[in-house]
């Protein structure tokens, strides 16, 4: 065995996919931005371990992940409560914590949310491409053995760096832990197609209880409710940015996420800020949801302010 | 008409040269992408041209959405468009045009009471400018095909569409880059590997290139690496 030791996985689950920050500068070649799907919960999982937000983490849907430490490792658990165990024994999220050869850390049915991010000091060892490694298995990128491939039975991970583990026990201040179990408020940033929409169903947009529907994956989440109608006249497909919110002609929305299509031609709402789809990231089919309109300012005030909590507990 | 700006969130702009598809767009596009990169430099994130537009994604943490904005406006206000030579690469894309490989193109002859060899032709016949690439890494949308090879998608997109497939789906054309469902028609396929994350460049095309569309026979298809296994499924 090389580098500090691994994690061997003894069962997968539906969904573990090792994830950075994510790739940049080829979306222009069709290829996805890919990253974990709640930055912030991610970013928290890097901070407890003194990385770089943009460390490669573990995502973890749903849960039914069971991973066995074949050497003594500190590793950092946050976002969603998937019932971790360590032996049979209850680990919360927002920690630092530590396992011994041996140990064995399980995932089981979520409780509140739906991702959890489990980091490692310096980052999971992964197989860049395009200068990722997050694993996006439509393009076949990234990932901890490459090619877009998620985690499998009998597969290892192993952190990125060779340092000294950290001492267990470090959490994230309570201030900065989100209660997924709460109705979620996402703001949106009106975009160049939201007048195109009628004003009823603008109304409606702004002021009704949505639902995040069951076809909901890391290229988008749709939401139900009522049917919102827009008169474009016609459009073409265009770029799409992260959050980005596509009305289809059945007018039920999607919220574009991180593995979205790069390109798309149904009209748009408006744009979700990094805030709203970190949230969104983190809520199971029928969470109710509502969504505000928000200016850029405060929207960046919002993303900033979170962003330097972060960074500032790294740096102690 | 002007070039507008449109808000696409907290970390982009869209900018929209034009409503409606037209080929004399992409010189400006593709100068307007080459300025963006200098005037951006590292704050830029990412690039996402399309047919009539450009979505500019930019980094929140080193601009503001005004300054990107303003960056934006001078760009455009110094666009001079790309000409035929500066402009995108011309591209020869070898095709192999046989019903094994492109069950579609008997659809598209009997609409014009045409033969498949006319077909061939007439797809051959014209330049492509790429628009964008999209869908999967590497598939990029050409067009316009002139309106007698127009053709609708398939009713029931097949569950695998081969690798190197030419398509046409109303005026557009494209080639597939990897097996993948699709509702494209399909007419031909190419030896060209148009997707390798492993290869300078990795895709065989990017926005703003000119293709052209050389057909091949089966033996010089096979000479050049390409897979002559029939396309399986039926079409709906």
């Amino acid at each position: 065995m090389t580098g500090p030791g691994a994690l061997r996985v003894e069962a997968a689950g539906p969904q573990a996919l090792l994830q950075d920050a994510g790739r940049f500068g080829v979306r222009h070649l069709g290829i996805t931005q890919g990253g974990p799907m709640d930055w912030h919960a991610a970013g928290w999982a890097n901070a407890l371990q003194g990385n770089n937000a943009g460390a490669a983490v573990l995502e973890v849907a749903i849960g039914g992940l069971t991973l066995v430490a074949e050497a003594e490792l500190t590793l950092s658990l946050s976002g969603a409560d998937l019932s971790a165990t360590v032996n049979g024994e209850e680990l919360r999220p927002w920690q630092r914590f530590t396992l011994r050869a041996g140990d064995r850390l399980a995932f089981g049915l979520p409780r509140c949310g739906v991702r959890a991010y489990l980091g490692a000091h310096g980052g999971w060892q992964g197989v860049a491409a395009l200068g990722s490694v997050a694993c996006v298995g439509r393009d076949g990128l990234g990932g901890h053995k490459g090619r877009g491939l998620p985690l499998a039975e009998g597969d290892r991970l192993e952190p990125a760096s060779p340092l000294p583990p950290l001492s267990a026990g470090a959490q994230v201040p309570l201030a900065h832990r989100i209660d997924y179990g709460s109705a979620a408020e996402l703001s949106v940033i009106p975009g160049g197609q939201t007048g195109y929409f009628d004003g009823g169903s603008l109304h409606q947009a702004f002021n009704s209880h949505w639902q995040v529907d069951t076809r909901a994956d890391r290229m988008g989440i749709r939401l139900t409710g009522p049917a919102l109608v827009c008169r474009h006249p016609g459009m073409v497909s265009e770029g799409l940015a992260a959050g980005a919110i596509q009305v289809p002609p059945d007018g039920q929305p999607i919220c574009l996420m991180n593995d979205r299509q790069t390109i798309g031609g149904y009209p748009r709402l408006g744009t979700l800020t990094p805030i709203a789809r970190a949230r969104l990231a983190q809520c199971m089919a029928s969470h109710p949801v509502m969504l505000r309109a928000s200016g850029t300012e405060r929207a960046r005030h919002d993303y900033f302010e979170a962003l330097t909590a972060m960074e500032s507990f790294r740096a102690n | 008409m002007n070039p507008r700006l449109e808000n696409a969130g907290l970390e982009a702009w869209l900018v929209r040269f034009a409503d409606g598809i037209d080929p004399r767009l992409l010189p400006r596009i593709s100068a307007f992408c080459r300025d963006c990169r200098s005037a951006f430099g590292e704050s830029l994130v990412d690039l996402v041209p399309s047919y009539t537009t450009v979505l500019v994604q930019y980094d929140p943490w080193r601009l503001s959405d005004t300054r990107a904005r303003q960056l934006i406006e001078r760009v455009l206000s110094q666009l001079v468009p790309d000409t035929e030579e500066s402009g995108g690469r011309i591209v020869e894309m070898p095709v192999w045009y046989d019903l094994s490989v492109g069950p579609e193109l008997e659809r598209i002859a009997a609409g014009n009471g045409w033969t498949t060899q006319q077909v061939a032709e007439a797809h051959a016949g014209s330049e492509y400018q790429v628009f964008a690439l999209g869908f999967v890494p590497g598939f990029a949308f050409m067009g316009l095909v002139q309106p007698s090879l127009a053709m609708p998608r398939l009713a029931t997109p097949r569950r695998q569409v081969p690798r190197g497939s030419i398509a046409i789906a109303e005026r557009q054309t494209a080639a597939y880059p990897q097996q993948t469902p699709g509702g494209w028609n399909l007419i031909g396929r190419t030896p060209l590997v148009l997707f390798d994350a492993e290869r300078t460049p990795m895709t065989t095309l990017e926005p703003g290139d000119r293709v052209r569309f050389v057909a091949v026979t089966r033996e010089e298809f096979v000479e050049l690496g390409g897979s002559t296994d029939p396309v399986a499924e039926v079409p709906q």
